[in-house]
């Protein structure tokens, strides 16, 4: 190889600059990315969901999209969960009435991966349980 | 190792192959994880499914001849703009308007008469989104955002409203507003059953679609002390909106561009 060493101190260079974002942050002492903490309700009467703990996982935004068009376009507000229970289809009113707070519950996944849906641009977000 | 043109193509071919398996397996998973989800909704709604808005036409009578907004009565206005979150741009030419009062002249523009009553001369009508039978607004919309339902209501989709303003172009009544900023900070007292809109969202008037699901009548007809707003189903023969139009005479506005508005004045 014609001028390995120039080569090979260049590429040293090059990797180091490169991968810096990972030195900077093993230098802080942040080794690995904080997993999200959800803040589940409490009570023993919001202990159950609207629907399974993974359908709501994998699906609740389904579920909502879903819940939007049957309460504003089809008019329909009622919905019957996988245990035959009778919800109100209502974001406001259902989820938030046990998912107080919502910096605690949506906003760590959501953060955590990036996301950023609008629904609080104008539905109202509940800021802790002392605002409910 | 033999480096033929023969062999050259046959590992080529394999490799390729694999490459594309790879995506097919890929596409049948995502397939399979697609259906699942699908049908597990599917499930869901099956359970629900049940025609909750009836076919019917919901209509509003004001009888001017009780109304008392000349004197300054703003109850409907102010019951309107709690339980709907509308802002208040303190600004007339952005300002969002559910129901608004009009001088009389004004709101009936194609009853022009020199010779009104003093009372008439003076009196203000209130004024909604006449949920027209026959909406332009709802023609001209691109997205379906707004639409309109089996009893009669023009609802907004405001998930689905792109801002492009043309059922405010459509509509001859001035009954649709648009935000032009943020409304949340202009808003004195969030109502916090009821949704804010976005920068860049017409809305109007829907008739309280929300009250009527839970069996109450809209705000303003429950706001007026002078029950001069009456509610109700044109379809139904008994019902008070059908008695009052039997018996008074009634006027709408502009009827004669066919939209068939839904808000009857008694004068």
């Amino acid at each position: 190889m014609y001028d390995a060493g120039k080569i090979i101190i260049g590429l040293i260079i090059f990797v180091g600059f490169f991968t810096s974002p990972i030195w900077y942050d093993v230098s802080n002492g942040k080794t690995a990315l904080k997993e999200p903490e959800l803040v589940l309700p409490k009570l023993e009467s919001q202990k159950e969901c609207v629907g399974t703990k993974q359908f709501m996982r994998d699906n609740h935004m389904i579920l909502l999209n879903d819940w939007r068009n049957e309460v504003v376009r089809e008019g329909n507000r009622k919905y019957i969960s996988f245990n035959n229970k009778t919800y109100n289809m209502s974001l406001e009113k259902t989820c938030l009435n046990c998912h107080t707070d919502t910096k605690q519950f949506c906003d760590q996944c959501h953060n955590y991966l990036g996301e950023s849906p609008y629904c609080w641009d104008c539905h109202i977000e509940n800021q802790g349980p002392e605002k409910k | 190792m033999n480096k033929s043109r023969r062999n050259f193509l046959k590992i080529a071919g394999i490799a390729a192959l694999g490459v594309t398996a790879d995506k097919f397996v890929d596409a049948h998973a995502q397939d399979t994880a697609k259906k699942v989800i699908k049908k597990t909704i599917d499930a869901g709604k099956k359970t629900v499914k049940s025609k909750v808005v009836q076919k019917e036409r919901l209509a509003m009578v004001v009888d001017l001849r009780k109304c008392v907004s000349q004197n300054g009565c703003t109850k409907c206005i102010d019951a309107c703009n709690k339980t709907h979150n509308i802002p208040d741009f303190g600004e007339s030419k952005d300002a969002i308007k559910w129901i608004w009062k009009e001088p009389y002249e004004n709101a009936f523009l194609d009853h022009e008469n020199f010779y009104l009553t003093e009372e008439f001369k003076n009196k203000n009508v209130p004024l909604f989104c006449n949920n027209c039978d026959n909406p332009p607004c709802v023609e001209v919309c691109p997205t379906q955002a707004t639409f309109k339902r089996e009893d009669g209501i023009v609802m907004m989709d405001w998930h689905r409203c792109i801002g492009c303003r043309y059922c405010m172009a459509a509509c001859p009544y001035g009954s649709r507003s648009f935000n032009w900023r943020d409304p949340r900070p202009f808003i004195k007292d969030i109502n916090p059953d009821f949704p804010t809109r976005m920068r860049g969202v017409v809305e109007k008037c829907i008739f309280c679609d929300e009250r009527l699901a839970e069996g109450l009548p809209p705000a303003c007809v429950e706001a007026c002390t002078e029950k001069a707003l009456v509610f109700g189903n044109l379809d139904d023969p008994e019902s008070e909106v059908r008695k009052l139009l039997k018996d008074n005479f009634s006027i709408r506005r502009k009827p004669g561009l066919g939209t068939n508005p839904e808000v009857y004045y008694l004068v």
